[in-house]
Order: structure tokens, then sequence, then C-alpha cells
């Protein structure tokens, strides 16, 4: 009787076993990674990079216009005008950060398309290539200002949509019409007084 | 003369400064714009264009750097983005 309930007993510890190790391998797995995430000290730190997206917008007020800072802090874009063009033909771009730059039309509102771009710094030195969001802006704004040609032609460009929401854009289009009405309205009101 | 390096997570980083009149100082500068482009970055100098524009310059060498420019920005170089 004994020895049939030891039996008996050996075989339910060896049932339990299979069933458990499998378990138990997971959850040491689980917390291994849990403590591999928390030692390599380059995890996402909200408040770096607040303070990093604080030093960039002063950076990026202080070197672009007085108009296309006022864009940015009030839209989140900055139009440039094109220069490249020989024949006349007005064109301009949006710079968002982190998005493609977008040319366009200005008298017809026309999309005409999407250039990709990036500035990834390979040193990381937070495990991240990515620029905070407004030294994005300032570099394509001073590599378009500055020139032109060779960034356009280092972007991989797209027919709009590929990235960017046609409708979003000519959303934006729409409140830069607006904001710049309202601007200069201010403008002339500041005049008269 | 400032040079700033736009830097992930940190924002811009002084990583030299001096008077290019000062010929010790002239050399630093030259050795840090140098390691920087060695590095692979492209550098921008904010200028006032005539009509009193603000636009950027791009330099590839110090000797193009304007003599009172106040700050050169090295930015990371351009790369085609998502395809």
């Amino acid at each position: 009787m004994l020895l049939a309930l030891s039996a008996t007993a050996i075989v339910i510890l060896v049932l339990l076993w299979e069933v458990l190790v499998p378990h138990v391998d997971e959850y040491l797995d689980r917390r291994r990674a849990r403590r591999a995430r928390v030692t390599n000290g380059l995890d996402y730190d909200p408040g770096r990079e607040r303070r990093a997206e604080q030093r960039a917008r002063a950076l990026l007020k202080s070197c672009v216009n007085a108009e296309e800072w006022a864009m940015y802090r009030d839209l989140g874009f900055v139009r440039v005008w094109g220069k490249a063009g020989g024949d006349g033909v007005e064109y301009a771009y949006l710079i968002y950060p982190h998005k493609p730059i977008v040319a366009y039309l200005p008298q017809t509102g026309v999309l005409l398309n999407e250039y990709c771009v990036e500035f990834p710094d390979q040193t990381r030195p937070y495990g991240s290539a990515r620029l905070p969001d407004s030294d994005d802006v300032l570099a394509k704004w001073m590599a378009l200002t500055g020139d032109e040609r060779r960034l356009i032609a280092t972007a991989n460009m797209h027919l709009i949509g590929r990235q960017v929401d046609p409708k979003q854009v000519r959303r934006d289009l729409w409140r830069l019409a607006q904001w710049e009405r309202q601007r200069l309205r201010e403008e002339r009101r500041e005049g008269v007084a | 003369m400032k040079f700033l390096r736009m830097k992930p997570g940190h924002g811009e980083v002084l990583i030299a400064e001096g008077d290019p009149e000062v010929e010790t100082d002239e050399r630093e500068l030259v050795e840090a714009f140098r390691r920087q482009l060695d590095e692979g970055l492209w550098a921008a100098v904010p200028i006032e264009n005539r009509t009193g524009r603000r636009q950027a310059h791009m330099v590839k060498s110090f000797d193009e750097v304007p003599r009172d420019a106040e700050r050169v920005i090295f930015f990371p170089r351009a790369a085609g983005g998502a395809l």
C-alpha cells in the first residue's frame, strides 16, 4: 500500500515538474529582460528630452526669422520659400519636425512632392540617433536656406500621400493663410495706433 | 566665435569658442572645425542677407566661415529618410 502511494506521489511530482518548468523558465527570462533594461542607462527620460527640446527651441528662435519662429510656435511648422526655380514660378516648402518636407505652390495650393530626409546622429549619445524636434526643424531650415539643391538631392522624393496626409497638409495651408491674415490685421492695427 | 553641435537628447553643445583674430584661438577653432567635419557633420552659419532676411550659409571649410560670424552650428549630415 505504502509503496503504491509513494509511486503515485513520484509520478504526480514528475508530471507537475514537466508542466511547471516552462512557466518558471519564462518567468526567469522576463525577470532577466526587465533587469537588463534598467541597467543599460539609456532608457527614455522624459525630463531630459524636455530640457533638450527647450534648448533646441531657444536655438531655433535665435536663428530663424521672427515670422518663421511665430509660425512654428503657433502652427507647429515653418514655411520656407524655394529658391531653385529659375522660371519665376513661386514654390515653397513646409518643414515639420521629424516628417518629410512638403513642397507646394503657394498661389494655387497644389501639393507637389514630399521629401523624406533625416539627420541621424550615429554617435547616439543617449541611445537614440534622433535630434530634438526643434533641432530637426532647424537642421532642415539651415540645409534648405543654405543649400537647397544639396538637401533636395539627398532626400528621397515621393508623391504626396506616402508619409504625410494630404488632407492634413491642406488644412495646415488653410491654417497658415488664416494665421497670416490675422498677423496682417494686428500689424495694421499696431501701425494705426 | 562659438561652435555649437546639435545632439540627440541634449540640444546644442558648445564644442569650441574663441576669437579667430587670435592666432592660438584660430588654430583651435580650425582643429575643432576639421574634427566635426571628419565625423561627418555639416556646418552652417546663421546670417542675414542684404534684405535683412535670416538664412543659413553652409560651409565646408573654416576659410568659408565669415570672420565676424558669432556661431557655427554643426549638425548630422542629411540622409534620405524612409523609403
